[in-house]
């Protein structure tokens, strides 16, 4: 007896076609895309675009102000802080990449195995719902505080909060997929439950789980950049937005500037991200855009 | 509605004790021995283990958590390691400002943000709901603290309109409060505002493609009328709902904004405490705003039948 398998999706899928029509539609979506590119271009080729060392103290030309040599001024010590920021790009966007990754690769593989296994189900909500009920910069900071302030703890701690938003999506979709018919053919043709959540329910997830991976990137950049400005993520030595900000802190009525341009770097990075966000919910989920 | 309310209540208790739980574990989890931090420099190994086994810390997780959660239920959250003062003390004594600058900030997000949402709504399309749309989508792009920031170095340090920072008490007089918590609660607002406009006016939309809404043009009422004593009316749960589910964003950015604005609340109280790694209290915090959270998004549900009496409980 042959198995039915769903056809495999080909290189002209409908989600790429709806993907590329909506696109197209979109100016904002194409605008925010090319945004993100150009920060990812930035912070891959951060020491290529006239910085200097990020680190470099020279306290003798501490909080110059905007000049030919210094595009952004220096900070208290002396730093550059067009460097410092141009470098402070790698954080964010690593920050954001990495969060969106790890809680849509937990989560999927959490809400795959609960949709399908009842008596856990009911435990793992439960987990999921208390977890959702502390608030994720609250719990970020809670997870962070145990450990040593590093950049792979940050990510993890972000991870974690967004875990559980991914784990109801995937359920709630998992619970509705799998009473499609072609489910059910699939079950009754002798299909193994791997199989069936492998190549019948995990294709139908794809979208709805990449336009949520957008919105994880763009709050895990802003989380990070909260983190890191009052004291709780990313390490001093390592220069983001956020920190950068955090030691300008004091500085608010002589030099603002410092706290300006990584607050405006964040700001139309993350800005990108949603953008791009909102032009694929429209194009993947029509039912959606119409409200929203 | 006893028995829903009941019911209600029941199903928040493992949530809460998950929330205990996790809470419970990070203390359990935390670094370092607060025994050796209380005895000090100059203890023997055996005074250390003296005051161990005082505060029963050499007992197993289980007793130490049955323990805890005993004295949780009496309104003991722990002593602060770095103060030696009881966790309860500290935040009762930071609580004001904090409720102070969530009331204001609730005041102007919905005050604002419905009126904005029902506008952009009622004239889908045009310009209003054009800068209403974007507006939001910046709202959700731009970190509380960048907005703070943008707000003092215009109204404070550049006009000089308004105070850069700090926090006056109701009782020096409602003329300097309300200065002081102008630009706090406005950039505390953005996000929370951003959210609430969005879902109120797709509600909107929804509610006024309906029949009843057509029937009530067609009688000849008012345009106004109809959009508030008929759609608004109609669209008041979800945006009850997101007010309660926004209410977690807010006490997020509460702690980013008082340390913007140098408000001594329980957001500084945080933010001081991860800095000395002041375990109790950031543990007697995050549960402290957890149950709130929880406990407004009971209310939430409960307000469901004021708002549309079709909900029965």
């Amino acid at each position: 007896m042959t198995e039915l398998v769903a056809p495999a999706p080909a290189t002209a899928s409908p989600t790429w076609l709806r993907l590329k029509d909506a696109l197209r539609r979109h100016p904002t979506a194409i605008a925010g895309g090319i945004v993100l590119l150009v920060m990812l271009l930035v912070a891959l080729l951060a020491p290529w675009l006239g910085t200097v060392d990020p680190l470099a103290l020279a306290p003798v030309r501490r909080l110059r102000p905007l000049s030919a040599e210094h595009w952004f001024g220096t900070d208290m010590m002396g730093r550059d802080v067009y460097s410092r920021v141009i470098y402070g790009s790698r954080v964010s966007l690593t920050v954001g990449l990495a969060v969106a990754f790890v809680a849509v690769g937990v989560g999927l593989a959490i809400g795959l195995v609960t949709g399908y296994l009842r008596w856990l189900d009911a435990v793992m909500m439960r987990v999921m719902d208390g977890l959702m009920s502390i608030p994720s910069v609250l719990l970020a900071i809670a997870l962070i505080s145990l450990t040593k302030a590093s950049l792979n703890n940050v990510i993890i701690a972000i991870a974690i909060t967004e875990i559980p938003r991914v784990v109801r999506l995937v359920r709630s979709l998992v619970l509705s997929l799998r009473e499609q018919p072609y489910v059910e053919a699939a079950i009754a043709s002798g299909t193994g439950l791997p199989a069936i959540l492998l190549r019948h329910i995990l294709p139908n997830m794809v979208a709805p789980l990449l336009v949520q991976s957008t919105y994880i990137c763009a709050s895990a950049m802003i989380t990070e950049a909260i983190l890191s400005f009052i004291g709780a993520g990313t390490p001093p030595n390592i220069p983001s937005w956020g920190n950068i900000m955090a030691e300008a802190r004091s500085l608010i009525q002589v030099a603002g500037t410092i706290l300006l341009f990584p607050g405006l770097f964040l700001s139309i990075t993350v800005l990108s991200v949603n953008l791009l966000g909102d032009g694929m919910r429209d194009a993947l989920d029509p039912r959606l855009a119409r409200r929203l | 509605m006893l028995r829903y309310l009941l019911k209600r209540l029941l199903a928040s208790i493992p949530v809460m004790a998950v929330v205990a739980l996790f809470v419970f574990s990070l203390l359990y989890l935390s670094p370092g021995d607060p025994a050796a931090v209380i005895a000090g420099d100059i203890a023997t190994e055996a005074d250390i283990a003296r005051i161990r086994a005082q505060l029963g810390l050499d007992q197993s997780f289980m007793v130490r958590f049955g323990g805890w959660t005993w004295g949780l239920l009496h309104g003991d959250l722990g002593t602060s390691i770095f103060t030696g003062l009881p966790v309860a003390t500290l935040i009762g004594q930071r609580i004001e400002p904090t409720l102070a600058l969530t009331v204001c900030t609730l005041i102007i997000a919905v005050g604002l943000a419905v009126p904005l949402g029902v506008l952009a709504a009622a004239r889908a399309g045009g310009w209003i709901d054009r800068s209403v749309m974007a507006l939001s989508v910046l709202g959700f792009s731009v970190p509380v603290f960048v907005i703070a920031y943008g707000l003092i170095l215009l109204f404070a340090v550049e006009l000089e309109w308004l105070p850069v920072q700090g926090y006056r008490s109701l009782k020096e007089g409602l003329l300097p409060f309300l200065r002081h918590m102008v630009l706090p609660s406005v950039a505390l607002g953005i996000v929370y505002m951003a959210l609430i406009a969005r879902i109120t006016r797709a509600t909107m939309l929804d509610v006024l493609a309906q029949d009843y809404v057509r029937t009530a043009t067609a009688k000849g009422l008012a345009h106004n009328t109809v959009l508030t004593r008929h759609a608004l009316k109609n669209a008041a749960v979800p945006i009850i709902t997101i007010i309660g589910i926004g209410v977690a964003a807010l006490i997020g950015g509460v702690v980013v904004t008082e340390t913007v604005f140098a408000i001594p609340g329980l957001g500084r109280l945080t933010v001081d405490a991860i800095l000395r790694r002041d375990y109790p209290i950031i543990q007697g915090v995050t549960l402290l705003f957890s149950a709130v959270y929880v406990l407004v998004n009971l209310v939430v549900d409960l307000s469901y039948s004021l708002f549309d009496p079709r909900i029965r409980y």
